[in-house]
């Protein structure tokens, strides 16, 4: 099987067209599920009371602003490495998203941190720190591929920024085991998980559902991305004309 | 390594002939550090709590306002160009330019700081480690630096989107040097922090050369 197939926007763009609809039912169905687990039958936490009911959108935010850095990341690299023009722009199609989980991330967490630990941001905390410092270096990528017209130059600039910045990644990682944080240590873990089965539950599901939704919203960005860059080519122009099939016609 | 010095001693008298802008990178942090006690009043109790962290902050915004001309000059009249061109890695001439970036910028910032703690009323300890920590993370600086003006080289707005780009990765810089002056101001010893000042600035200047180069081929294309 050939990998590098569907690395060509003329055959990534009408599949990522049929796979959208797709991840969006199972975006809905996993939200659907886990927000029912998470809002009603998962039972009011003993300790933290109703507040505690953050986390089902707290976790999963912060999961995927760490992993869609990652894929940018990786894509970044493949970039470099590979000199493939669909990479810069599913980096590209990411940014925005993983952008909105960070952001997410560190704004239900201030919301959890009031009730719980009384104040809304702590200036001390590591994991607190270094999720602020994702969400900055989310806006340095975004303000510098935007800064820079020739889009190739733009991927390229903007994939070294992502390999520079993922040795953040891992510091929010294990902030909460290297240093002494308020922060709560992971309650998930391959090995087992220290909290009730049925919150555990609907946390993977909300997760889930923030998964696909980003499949499926980073195709579409990715899918415009292409329509924008690559208008010139034919096949672009056989598809808002199917008339002209083949020519260069077009304005 | 005769490449290496040369573009060293070549940045340095370039940077020697042009003593006005040397000179008020040093008055723009001569002045940030002004600033935090008109604005925040005289309490010298307040002050000297306030110092580690703010002559950090003027030591990295300084920093950072020289790092623009780092690469522009040679983009402009073509010598970028030449040392891309020449059988040397392009990587040593940057980590020559990063050298001299620390001879003309973080060495006399590390010699202005104790003055300008003085003026916050640190005490003896503290002024000397100030000094020492600015001296082991400026390098850091440099070399982080070095990444972010090669990405904003010849771009529109660079001056914003370069302290877009560089400040978040100073953080970690701000945090262990600002942390050691602390730690002895608290009474407590400040080897940790410095030895991971340390380790950033070998780190900085040991790998970020290389990845700044890469930026520099981006610009050059």
């Amino acid at each position: 099987m050939n990998w590098f197939k569907y690395s060509a926007p003329a055959a990534f763009y009408p599949l990522a067209g049929r796979l959208i609809p797709w991840f969006w039912r199972l975006a809905f169905v996993f939200a659907a599920a886990g927000l029912y687990i998470g809002l009603v039958a998962a039972p009011v936490d003993f300790q933290q009371g109703e507040a505690y009911r953050i986390i089902f959108i707290h976790v999963g935010a912060a999961w995927m602003s760490m992993f869609i850095y990652l894929v940018m990341a990786f894509w970044g690299g493949m970039g470099l490495a590979f000199n493939t023009r669909l990479s810069g722009m599913m980096a590209q199609a990411l940014a925005p998203t993983g952008t909105m989980f960070a952001f997410l991330s560190l704004w239900t967490g201030a919301f959890w941190g009031k009730p719980m630990w009384g104040t809304w941001w702590l200036w001390s905390d590591a994991r607190l720190m270094s999720s602020l410092i994702l969400l900055f270096l989310y806006i340095g990528f975004l303000a510098l591929t935007h800064a820079i017209d020739d889009k190739r130059r733009a991927d390229r600039a903007g994939a070294i920024l992502l390999l520079v910045g993922v040795v953040n990644i891992p510091v929010i990682y294990f902030s909460v085991q290297w240093w002494n944080t308020l922060h709560q240590g992971a309650s998930v873990s391959v090995k087992g998980s220290s909290m009730a089965v049925i919150m555990l539950w609907g946390m993977l599901l909300v997760a889930l559902a923030m998964w696909m939704y980003t499949i499926a919203v980073a195709l579409t960005r990715a899918r415009i991305i292409i329509l924008e860059r690559e208008w010139r080519a034919d096949w672009v122009q056989t598809l808002s004309n199917p008339e002209s099939a083949g020519g260069t016609a077009g304005n | 390594m005769r490449a290496l010095l040369h573009v060293i001693v070549r940045d340095l008298r370039l940077a020697l002939r042009r003593p006005a802008d040397i000179v008020s990178t040093l008055f723009f942090f001569v002045i940030v550090a002004s600033l935090f006690p008109l604005g925040v009043g005289p309490d010298p109790a307040l002050l000297r709590q306030l110092a580690p962290g703010v002559l950090w902050v003027g030591a990295l915004l300084a920093t950072m306002l020289s790092l623009p001309r780092l690469f522009a000059d040679d983009f402009r009249d073509g010598t970028l160009e030449q040392m891309a061109l020449s059988p040397n890695p392009l990587g040593l001439a940057v980590l020559g330019k990063v050298v001299a970036h620390w001879l003309y910028s973080g060495l006399p910032l590390a010699v202005l700081a104790p003055v300008l703690g003085l003026q916050f009323d640190l005490s003896t300890g503290a002024l000397g480690v100030l000094t020492f920590s600015i001296l082991l993370g400026t390098p850091a600086l440099s070399g982080i630096g070095a990444i972010g003006a090669g990405l904003t080289l010849g771009l529109r707005g660079g001056g914003v989107l370069l302290s877009l780009l560089v400040l978040p990765l100073y953080i970690p810089v701000l945090i262990f040097g600002a942390g050691a002056v602390d730690a002895v101001a608290g009474g407590l010893e400040p080897q940790t922090h410095l030895a991971l000042l340390t380790a950033l600035s070998v780190g900085g200047v040991a790998f970020a050369p290389w990845i700044a180069a890469l930026a520099l081929k981006l610009a050059l294309e």
